[in-house]
């Protein structure tokens, strides 16, 4: 199939530009990715037309910009294969969108005595809610191991499985490593033990196609920056029966039926999980964003971007001095390396230098850098606007490093 | 190349590669850790102080060739420097990589010229001077014998 980046990379204003004198090559898509100018044009057209409250006003504006907004949930309700846009819930990212599933468990149906299940790739955002739900209710945090080359251990996985676990939160793929961990067969697997599953999509979403119903998930993550749409937005996907269970996470407007002073009744899903304005042009760029994907079509992007993984990886192989940091067999377009002899960060301030933006540290995984033995990896994360020449540019970088640190 | 040569100068890699006084201190009187939760580079200061003077002062740790070179240079630079002194070299490095004006009193840092550069990283600054956020930490507190 005919993948044409070249007219793909026209949507995309920010990548035609030079930094340092070198031509733009942005290999940091893990962190945030870039955002197509339909996106950007429909921030602005919100903004400059139609911009009000939503739910409030009888007005013109009102009634504009609350239709969009609900537009916005159906769209994501549809990109997801979710059954009711009441399962859609809106937040300002991945991170609270964690945070309100462990906020609301912890509260009314995580007990001491329950353990919790989650794995050792996992982003500090799918550890410490956890942690702080554990340390509200005592129950127990424990930790799937992986191997060497970065991949859960199944068969430990099952071990740790047993009528105790209550919930069960894994990434879908690691962003550190770029692993593409097999939920579907784990969430199958918390079931049988009666486990809720969180599922943190923020590295799947924009890089292949989900259906949260295939997956059978109950729970599932993601952001709206990772996935061509604006930051400030995330989305939590969760069964219709399990967030009707749920007590709200924040009080305020929105989430109401009717106040008094005396009692206070929730607003119906999913606004029960909204209070206050919710984060409305925002949603409406994640609308725009997801529709644009769905043109590219996931499956498309999926096979291009496995392409342009193989050939950075081919690349990398010729070069003794790199050395990769998880080597899952079924992995996404992220690579993290090590460079002998120099730290990472050096090796980022060198690639800065080069026009190649990547990201090094720990990559919000410090639990699986220590696993691994590093303090720090370079890291390089593709997305499906990149290019073969722009992996030429990033490899001819590489090699600058051994030349300042001769 | 200019540019990168700017930052990382013959003295810094040298420094990065052989870094001096790079061990634990036996009888160290002071000692603080240095972290920069951002990256996880972190370092351990240990400082020999008698009556108000550094006598010995090591480092170990894990970091970038800007953080490294940098702690090692400043236990080159603070061996006989009493405490007062020592405070105000932070002061000058400080200013010099933030790009304030260094104060009028003709201060030398000596060697420590070579990690100007550093200012055109303001994402590297906090490598640089991790070593001495520890060194004004181990230096403020109590008398440690760990």
């Amino acid at each position: 199939m005919l993948f044409d980046v070249e007219k793909i990379r026209q949507d995309f204003p920010i990548l035609h530009q030079h930094v340092q004198g070198k031509p733009l090559v942005y290999f940091d898509n893990a962190a945030t990715t870039q955002k197509p100018a339909c996106v950007i044009e429909a921030l602005q057209h919100y903004y400059a037309c139609d911009n009000a409250n939503v739910h409030r006003g009888v007005h013109t504006l009102s009634e504009r910009s609350t239709k969009s907004y609900e537009n916005a949930l159906k769209t994501t309700q549809h990109f997801l294969g979710a059954g009711s846009e009441k399962e859609i819930i809106f937040t300002k990212g991945t991170t609270e969108g964690i945070n309100l599933v462990a906020y609301c468990l912890a509260k009314n149906y995580l007990k001491e005595g329950d353990e919790i299940l989650v794995s050792c790739l996992e982003h500090h955002a799918n550890i410490v809610p956890w942690q702080l739900a554990c340390e509200q209710t005592g129950c127990r945090l424990k930790v799937i191991p992986i191997n060497d080359q970065g991949e859960i251990l199944q068969e430990e996985y099952e071990k740790l499985l047993s009528s105790k676990t209550k919930v069960v939160a894994i990434a879908h793929v690691s962003n550190a490593l770029g692993t593409i961990n097999p939920i579907e067969k784990m969430i199958a697997l918390a079931h049988q033990v009666g486990a809720i599953c969180v599922i943190d999509g923020a590295q799947a979403v924009a890089h292949q196609k989900i259906n949260v119903q295939t997956l059978d998930c109950d729970f599932y993550v993601f952001s709206g920056h990772k996935t061509l749409g604006p930051t400030g937005i995330g989305v939590l996907y969760g069964k219709y029966d399990l967030l009707k269970k749920m007590p709200p996470y924040q009080g305020g407007g929105d989430m109401i039926r009717e106040v008094s002073f005396e009692k206070t009744t929730y607003n119906d899903l999913p606004y029960k999980f909204e209070a206050g304005t919710p984060p409305i042009s925002a949603a409406i760029g994640l609308a725009v964003a997801l529709h644009y994907l769905e043109s590219i079509g996931l499956a498309a992007i999926a096979e291009y971007e496995q392409i342009l993984l193989d050939y950075m990886l081919v690349q990398l192989a010729k070069m003794p001095e790199i050395k990769l940091i998880g080597q899952a067999k079924h992995r996404g377009a992220i690579v993290s390396f090590l460079y002998e002899g120099v730290h990472a960060h050096d090796v980022g301030s060198i690639l800065d230098h080069e026009g190649v933006a990547i990201r090094n540290g720990h990559h919000c995984a410090m639990p699986l850098m220590k696993r691994l033995g590093v303090s720090a990896t370079s890291r390089a994360s593709l997305a499906f606007y990149n290019t073969q020449e722009e992996i030429d540019q990033f490899i001819r970088a590489l090699k600058k490093v051994k030349e300042v640190f001769n | 190349m200019s540019g990168l040569r700017e930052l990382y100068q013959e003295v810094i890699i040298d420094h990065n590669k052989c870094p001096r006084n790079f061990c634990k201190l036996s009888g160290h009187s002071h000692y603080a850790e240095g972290l920069n939760p951002l990256c996880g580079d972190r370092i351990s200061l240990y400082l020999d102080i008698q009556q108000d003077k550094i006598e010995r002062v090591s480092f170990e740790g894990s970091g970038c060739a800007i953080s490294t070179a940098s702690a090692s240079l400043m236990t080159e630079m603070l061996k006989g420097k009493d405490v007062e002194e020592a405070k105000k070299l932070f002061s000058v490095f400080h200013a010099l990589l933030t790009g304030q004006e260094a104060s009028d009193e003709g201060d030398d840092i000596g060697k420590l010229q070579v990690l100007a550069g550093v200012k055109e990283y303001p994402a590297r600054v906090k490598c640089a001077t991790l070593a001495w956020h520890a060194l004004m930490d181990a230096m403020s507190g109590a008398e440690t014998h760990g």
